[in-house]
C-alpha cells in the first residue's frame, strides 16, 4: 500500500503541474502537449483505482484520438504570441473569477455528503477475478439502460448536427468521385485514329 | 524457471537485501524479462530491414545488400553502427526540445504494447485483463510522436508529411477498433491469452483442422480489414504517402539525422512486427498449431507473423502509391461500413442456434 499512496502522490504533483502550465504555457501547442500530460496523468490515476476500462477509454478517446485533432489545429494556427500576452491583463479579473467559481463548486460538491468518510470507505472491494470491463458493460445494459441510450442519442444529434453544418450540397462539391475515376477505361480517353503519313497532294512541292 | 533461479539466489541475497529481498527479486526479474522482449525484439527489426531489401530486390530481379557479410548478413549491423556514429542535426529554425523528444515519443509506446502480448500459455510479461484495450491505447498515442516531429522541425515538407500520416492514423483506427470489437465479441474477453485460448475449442478443433476454429475464417471480411488498416496505421506501402518521396522528399522526418532518425525507424519496423504478430494471435490462432497432430509453441506463433510480415514486404514490392483522397475514401466509406455490417452479422449470428462461439 506505501508503494501505491507514493504512485498517487507522484502522479497527482504531474498532474498538477500540467494543468498549471496548460495555462501559463506561452506557446499554444506546448500548451496543448501539457494538457495532453493531465489527461495522461489522470488516466494512471484511475488505474490505480483499478477502474482500468476507464483509464484506457480516456487515453485512447482523448489522447488517441480528440487530442490528437486539437494539436492539429493549435499547429495550423498562425498566431501572435505578442498580441496574445497584450490583453492578458484585461482578461484576467474575468479567469480570475471563473476559475474561483470552478474551484467553489467543486469544493462544495466534494464537501458534500456524498463524498464523506463513510461512504467512501463503502467501495466493495473486487475479487481478484472480477473483469472491471465486463462489470461495467453489465452494468451500463441493465440498471442504467436508460441513462446509456439517452447519452447515445445526445451523440447521435450532435453527429447529426455536425454533418449538417459542414456538408455541402452536391452541386457545389468540387472534389473529384474516385468511384468513376477507378472505373475510367483507356478508350473513354484516348481514341486512335490512322491516318497517313503524308497528304497525298501535289500542289506544294 | 523464475522460481528455481529464486531458491538459489535466496541464501546468498538474504545477506545484502534482507527482508526488502523478495521484492528485489521481483524488479529484477521482470526487468529480466523486459530484456528477453526488447532484445529479440530489435533484433527482428534489424532483420526485418535487411529481409525487406533482400525480398523486394529478388522480386526486382536483383540481388539485394551482398557485400557486408556473408549474402550481406551483416548489412543491418554496418548501417545501425554508421547512424549511432552520425550527428544529430538540428535545424536552426527548428523547436529544440520537442525536436529531441519526438524520436523518443514514437518510439516509447511502440516499446510499450509488447508489455501484454503473450507469446504462448507461459511466455508473457503481464497477462491483463483489458489487455486488447491496452494495446489499443498505447498504440494510438504513436501518432504524437509524428506530429510533433513535424511540427518541430520547422519545416513544410515535414510538417505536410506529419498532418498526412495524423490524418490517416486517426482514421483508420476506427476501423481497426471495430475489427477488433467483434473478435472481443466472439472470444467473450478483453484477455489476449483467452482470445487465443477460444481459437483452440470448436468444430475444426474437434476434428483436428485447428486452422478451421481459427478467427479468420468465420470473421473473414474483418481480418482483411484488421491487416490492412494495420498497414495503413504503419504508413506502410502502398499507404506510405505520409513519406512520399515523390511530392514530400520524405515526410515528417526530412529533418532528422543519425541515431534520431534511427529511432523512427525502429518504431515503424517494431509496430509492423507488432501489427504481423497482433494479426496472428487475434486470427491465426496465435501459437496454436493449425493441424491437432502437430504440438502447440511459439514457433507456430512465429511462423505466422514471419507470413504477415512477408505480406507486408510483399505489398510494397507490388502496389503502387494510393492517391491521398484515395485512402481517406478507402478508410471511412468502404471500411467502417462495412466493418460495421460485419459486426452486425457477427451480433446476429451468436443468437442463432448457429452460432459457433458457445
Amino acid at each position: 500500500m506505501h508503494g501505491m499512496t507514493l504512485l498517487f502522490y507522484g502522479f497527482s504533483a504531474i498532474l498538477l503541474y500540467a494543468a498549471c502550465r496548460v495555462v501559463s504555457a506561452r506557446n499554444p501547442v506546448h500548451a496543448v502537449l501539457h494538457l495532453i500530460l493531465a489527461f495522461f496523468t489522470a488516466a494512471c490515476l484511475w488505474m490505480l483505482l483499478e477502474a482500468e476500462f476507464l483509464a484506457l477509454a480516456l487515453i485512447m478517446v482523448y489522447i488517441g484520438a480528440v487530442m490528437v485533432l486539437f494539436l492539429f489545429v493549435v499547429m495550423m494556427l498562425d498566431i501572435d504570441l505578442a498580441r496574445l500576452r497584450q490583453s492578458f491583463w484585461r482578461y484576467f479579473p474575468l479567469g480570475a473569477g471563473v476559475g474561483i467559481l470552478v474551484a467553489l463548486e467543486m469544493g462544495l460538491t466534494l464537501g458534500s455528503r456524498f463524498f464523506r468518510e463513510q461512504s467512501l470507505a463503502a467501495l466493495p472491494s473486487r475479487a481478484a477475478e472480477a473483469s472491471n470491463t465486463r462489470e461495467l458493460g453489465a452494468l451500463l445494459v441493465t440498471d442504467y439502460a436508460y441513462p446509456f441510450e439517452l447519452a447515445a442519442l445526445v451523440l447521435l444529434a450532435a453527429i447529426v448536427g455536425a454533418v449538417a453544418l459542414t456538408y455541402r450540397k452536391s452541386f457545389l462539391r468540387r472534389s473529384p468521385d474516385p468511384e468513376r475515376q477507378v472505373r475510367v477505361s483507356a478508350a473513354d480517353r484516348l481514341r486512335l485514329v490512322s491516318m497517313p503519313a503524308e497528304k497525298e497532294e501535289d500542289g506544294v512541292c | 524457471m523464475g522460481e528455481i533461479a529464486f531458491q538459489f539466489l535466496t541464501p546468498w541475497a538474504d545477506g545484502w537485501f534482507g527482508a526488502l529481498w523478495p521484492t528485489v527479486w521481483l524488479t529484477l526479474w521482470t526487468l529480466a524479462k523486459i530484456v528477453a522482449i526488447v532484445l529479440p525484439l530489435m533484433l527482428g527489426v534489424a532483420y526485418l530491414t535487411y529481409a525487406e531489401r533482400k525480398v523486394i530486390g529478388y522480386m526486382q530481379v536483383r540481388l539485394g545488400p551482398n557485400r557486408v557479410g556473408p549474402q550481406g548478413l551483416l548489412q543491418p549491423i554496418a548501417d545501425a553502427l554508421k547512424l549511432l556514429f552520425k550527428e544529430v542535426v538540428v535545424p536552426s529554425g527548428a523547436n529544440r526540445r520537442l525536436f529531441i523528444l519526438a524520436p523518443m515519443l514514437s518510439l516509447a509506446p511502440a516499446l510499450a504494447v509488447w508489455a501484454v502480448v503473450p507469446f504462448s500459455d507461459a511466455m508473457i510479461l503481464a497477462d491483463v485483463d483489458a489487455g486488447l484495450l491496452y494495446l489499443l491505447a498505447i498504440g494510438s498515442l504513436g501518432v504524437y510522436g509524428v506530429v510533433l516531429a513535424g511540427w518541430a522541425s520547422n519545416s513544410k515538407y515535414a510538417f505536410l508529411g506529419a498532418m498526412r500520416a495524423s490524418a490517416q492514423i486517426v482514421s483508420y483506427e476506427i476501423a481497426m477498433g471495430f475489427a477488433l470489437v467483434a473478435v472481443v465479441m466472439v472470444s467473450g474477453s478483453l484477455k489476449l491469452s483467452a482470445i487465443v485460448a477460444s481459437q483452440q475449442t470448436g468444430m475444426g478443433a474437434a476434428l483436428g483442422m485447428n486452422f478451421l476454429s481459427w478467427h479468420w475464417l468465420p470473421l473473414f471480411p474483418l481480418f482483411l480489414v484488421y491487416f490492412i488498416s494495420g498497414v495503413a496505421e504503419t504508413n506502410r506501402a502502398p499507404f506510405d504517402v505520409a513519406e512520399g518521396e515523390s511530392e514530400i522528399v520524405a515526410g515528417f522526418h526530412v529533418d532528422y539525422s543519425g541515431m534520431a532518425f534511427a529511432l523512427f525507424f525502429l518504431a515503424e519496423y517494431a509496430e509492423m512486427i507488432l501489427i504481423a504478430v497482433l494479426t496472428s494471435l487475434l486470427f491465426l490462432g496465435g501459437w496454436s498449431s493449425p493441424l491437432g497432430m502437430f504440438p502447440d509453441g511459439v514457433f507456430w506463433l512465429l511462423a505466422k507473423s514471419c507470413l504477415m510480415l512477408f505480406f507486408f514486404l510483399w505489398f510494397r514490392a507490388t502496389f503502387p502509391r494510393y492517391r491521398y483522397d484515395q485512402i481517406m475514401r478507402l478508410g471511412w466509406k468502404v471500411f467502417i461500413p462495412l466493418t460495421v455490417f460485419w459486426l452486425f452479422v457477427v451480433a446476429i449470428w451468436m443468437l442463432t442456434p448457429w452460432n459457433l462461439w458457445k
